[in-house]
């Protein structure tokens, strides 16, 4: 076997008091961290652990499957967060490229910035993105509720199949491309739609689910300002007249 | 006017043209007629340098064979040795390839986890998910990570004794998925979110990486989700195989996958299965001289698939420098695709020619699968035509199959002296043909000439 970073038996472990546990991301390798909240983390009752330090490192809290909050003090890499359940995790800085990703519950707060990608092909949960988003925000989604306070990339939500992406300011080119029967609000400007993606009027119901996702979203919006963008369903079936322009 | 003066134009016999063959005329008649490609299952069909182009130089006077039911000849194999806390370990170098349920029905996912027990391999999920039948049969699962991530999830992963990213597959190399309206039932609907019905194409690029720099860290990602226990494989489809493996080897793959031209599909375009990607044959000779030049032969495991069929063509592979063979329609094949009938009750035979024709084709020339009317019962999401495949009748025809391939891998492998069927090589092989020859990297037949070497 190659060698790899593996749990480094010379290290202290993490002291928990009152349930909370702090992990120096500068003293433990990501793969101690990802242990510890694995498999550690719910035997020693921890309810909050403090990640310092994260310096941007990549798979940092991935594949957690417990009840716990995960505070990380500063920027993360990519896929924080990746294919969470249940646990709530806070990024007290921008992160990387997909974010969440494939996320089944919980929660994923970014308080900055998030790259591409953000909660691709997510299933479920809650993924907040206080800032903006770079490109395909919200690709291959399957269920998850993604809020976007700030402005999205180009491709957004490209063959998102189901949940909902709510963007306060604007959307870039192409936005829900190839869309299945995911939903896209923008307060904002859309810059241009993508195949099959058309706006839609806005109902009572539109303007309870956008209430109900800002409010557990945190994000301060009026409801009433915001578009609805859903599929034309015009790709859901083969068509010989279509320009094939897709 | 006399009689035996022949009429006018009679002289000329039925000359038919090369360019416009009557097969080109179907196929411009028929896009005339649809204004759309045509999508069908299976793979390449047209012929192609293949296995069947080399022969074994077995032993005699300068080395010996060993004997045929007294002297063992090994078959466990070792895939995912590089970083994996629990590699995966088979009886033999055999395993069955990734077919998705959607494509492929659940009593179908049920008989192939069962022989692949029994026989101490492999089998593998595909696009649209894990089944919990899949999952409850097979000793040992390879869960594909496909562009689509229908049904993916971390507690399948965990389950999972192996994890295959797919980047591309043979038939398609560079295409996405694609699963008529007629096979989303509602359980296959449900696993992959979508609605019911609908002509679906689902992606040919991750949703979540973009590139080799990306996969390293998506690698790393899968790793820590599952704690480093489980090796990971990277599949694609055999283009530029010498790249991709340096890639795939570079950004940490435990395993590579190469799948040739002639791997099949339950629905691609038709264009895209006989023109893009290049044959099994070469695609192995390349990947491993790609682990060669790494250093890493032996280090980073190796499987083809693409056009495997018998014992015959996995020593060949094996010879060539794989680690093992995995395998799609022969097993399709051995559960009755295109046979002109379905079996009852582990005997009865109750023909369906008249099904076949229906759909436009003959039991032996069957590609149908797209179209969800499998008469065998194989490819369908049916809830009739799924009840022709008993569970129990198809995992011992799928296990027969591959005790065969076995007996018939390790009868070459004795013959050439080898106690090991890993210890089959290169030099074991001539080729017949120069281009077999030159794509091998083996001696044409009776000279010691490598096209391209010497
Ligand atoms: S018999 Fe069934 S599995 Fe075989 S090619 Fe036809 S439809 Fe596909």
């Amino acid at each position: 076997m190659e060698s790899v970073t593996t749990v480094s038996s010379g290290s202290t472990p993490p002291q928990v008091i009152n349930g909370q546990v702090s992990l120096d991301a500068s003293r433990y390798s990501t793969r101690e961290i990802n242990d510890f909240l694995h498999h550690q983390a719910a035997l020693l009752g921890v309810k909050q652990v403090r990640i310092l330090n994260p310096d941007g490192q990549h798979n940092l809290a991935v594949g957690l499957d417990l009840p716990v909050e995960v505070e990380i003090a500063g920027h993360a890499g990519y896929f924080v967060g990746g294919m969470n359940k249940q646990a709530v995790i806070n990024v007290d800085g921008n992160v990387g490229w997909s974010v969440a990703e494939n996320m089944m519950s919980g929660t994923v707060r970014v308080r900055g910035f998030a790259s591409e990608c953000a909660g691709a092909s997510g299933h479920g949960g809650l993924l907040v993105i206080e800032g903006d988003a770079s490109s395909r925000c919200g690709i291959s989604m399957k269920g998850i509720d993604i809020g976007v306070g700030g402005s999205v990339g180009h491709m957004s939500a490209f063959m998102a199949q189901a949940g909902t992406l709510l963007i306060c300011g604007d959307a870039a080119a192409a936005l829900g491309d190839s869309l299945y029967e995911a939903v896209i609000y923008v307060g904002g400007r859309i810059h241009s739609l993508g195949a099959d993606a058309r706006e839609e009027p806005m109902t009572p119901q539109d303007h309870d689910r956008i209430r109900q996702l800002l409010r557990r979203a945190g994000l301060e919006r009026d409801s009433r300002n915001f578009k609805r963008i859903a599929s034309a369903k015009s790709l859901y079936h083969w068509n010989v007249e279509a320009d094939q322009e897709y | 006017m006399s009689e035996d003066r022949p009429a006018p134009g009679r002289h000329l016999r039925l000359e038919e043209s090369y360019s416009f063959s009557s097969p080109v005329i179907d196929y411009i008649q028929h896009a005339a007629e649809h204004g759309l490609y045509e999508i069908r299952g299976l793979g390449a069909k047209r012929q192609l340098p293949s296995f069947d182009d080399l022969v074994f130089l077995t032993a005699s006077l300068s080395r010996y064979p060993l004997e045929g039911y007294r002297e063992r000849c090994e078959t466990t194999t070792l895939l995912g040795t590089r970083f994996a806390k629990n590699p995966v370990e088979l009886n033999i170098p055999i395993t069955i390839a990734g077919m998705s349920f959607g494509a492929l029905s659940a009593n179908v996912k049920q008989a192939l986890g069962r022989a692949a027990t029994e026989v101490g391999t492999s089998t593998t999920t595909g696009d649209g998910g894990m089944t919990a039948e899949e999952r409850e049969f097979s000793r040992t699962l390879v869960y594909q990570c496909l562009p689509s991530r229908y049904g993916f999830n971390p507690d399948d992963l965990r389950r999972a004794d192996a994890v295959e990213i797919v980047i591309g597959q043979g038939a398609k190399p560079g295409g996405g998925g694609m699963l008529l309206g007629q096979k989303i039932s509602p359980r296959v609907a449900k696993m992959r979110t979508l609605p019911e019905g609908i002509d679906q194409r689902s992606a040919c690029r991750h949703p979540d990486w973009v590139g080799p720099d990306d996969l390293v860290i998506k690698m790393n990602e899968l790793r820590e989700i599952t704690d480093w226990k489980i090796p990971i494989y990277v599949k694609f489809g055999a283009t530029r195989v010498r790249e991709d493996v340096k890639l795939a080897v570079k950004s940490g793959a435990d395993v590579v996958v190469i799948d040739g031209m002639q791997g099949g599909t339950a629905a691609t375009q038709q264009v895209f299965i006989e023109h893009a990607g290049i044959p099994t044959l070469p695609a192995v000779r390349l990947a491993v001289e790609a682990l060669e030049e790494m250093n890493m032969f032996g280090k980073v495991q190796l499987i083809v698939s693409g056009g495997i069929r018998s014992g015959a063509d996995c020593a060949k592979a094996l010879a060539l420098g794989a680690d093992a063979v995995s395998i799609g329609q022969g097993v399709l094949i051995a559960l009755g695709c295109n046979s002109p009938h379905y079996v009852r009750q582990q005997t009865e035979k109750i023909d369906v020619t008249e099904e076949y024709h229906r759909l436009g084709t003959a039991p032996g020339y069957c590609h149908h699968c797209h179209t969800g009317r499998c008469p065998v019962g194989v490819t369908t999401q049916d809830s009739v035509l799924e009840q022709r495949l008993d569970p129990d009748w198809g995992a011992t025809r799928v296990k027969n199959y591959l005790k065969t391939l076995t007996m018939e891998l390790t009868t070459l492998a004795r013959a050439c002296g080898k106690s090991n069927v890993h210890h089959l090589e290169r030099e074991d092989l001539v080729a017949l043909t120069v281009e077999a020859a030159a794509m091998a990297g083996v001696p044409l037949a009776g000279t010691d000439w490598i096209p391209g070497r010497s």
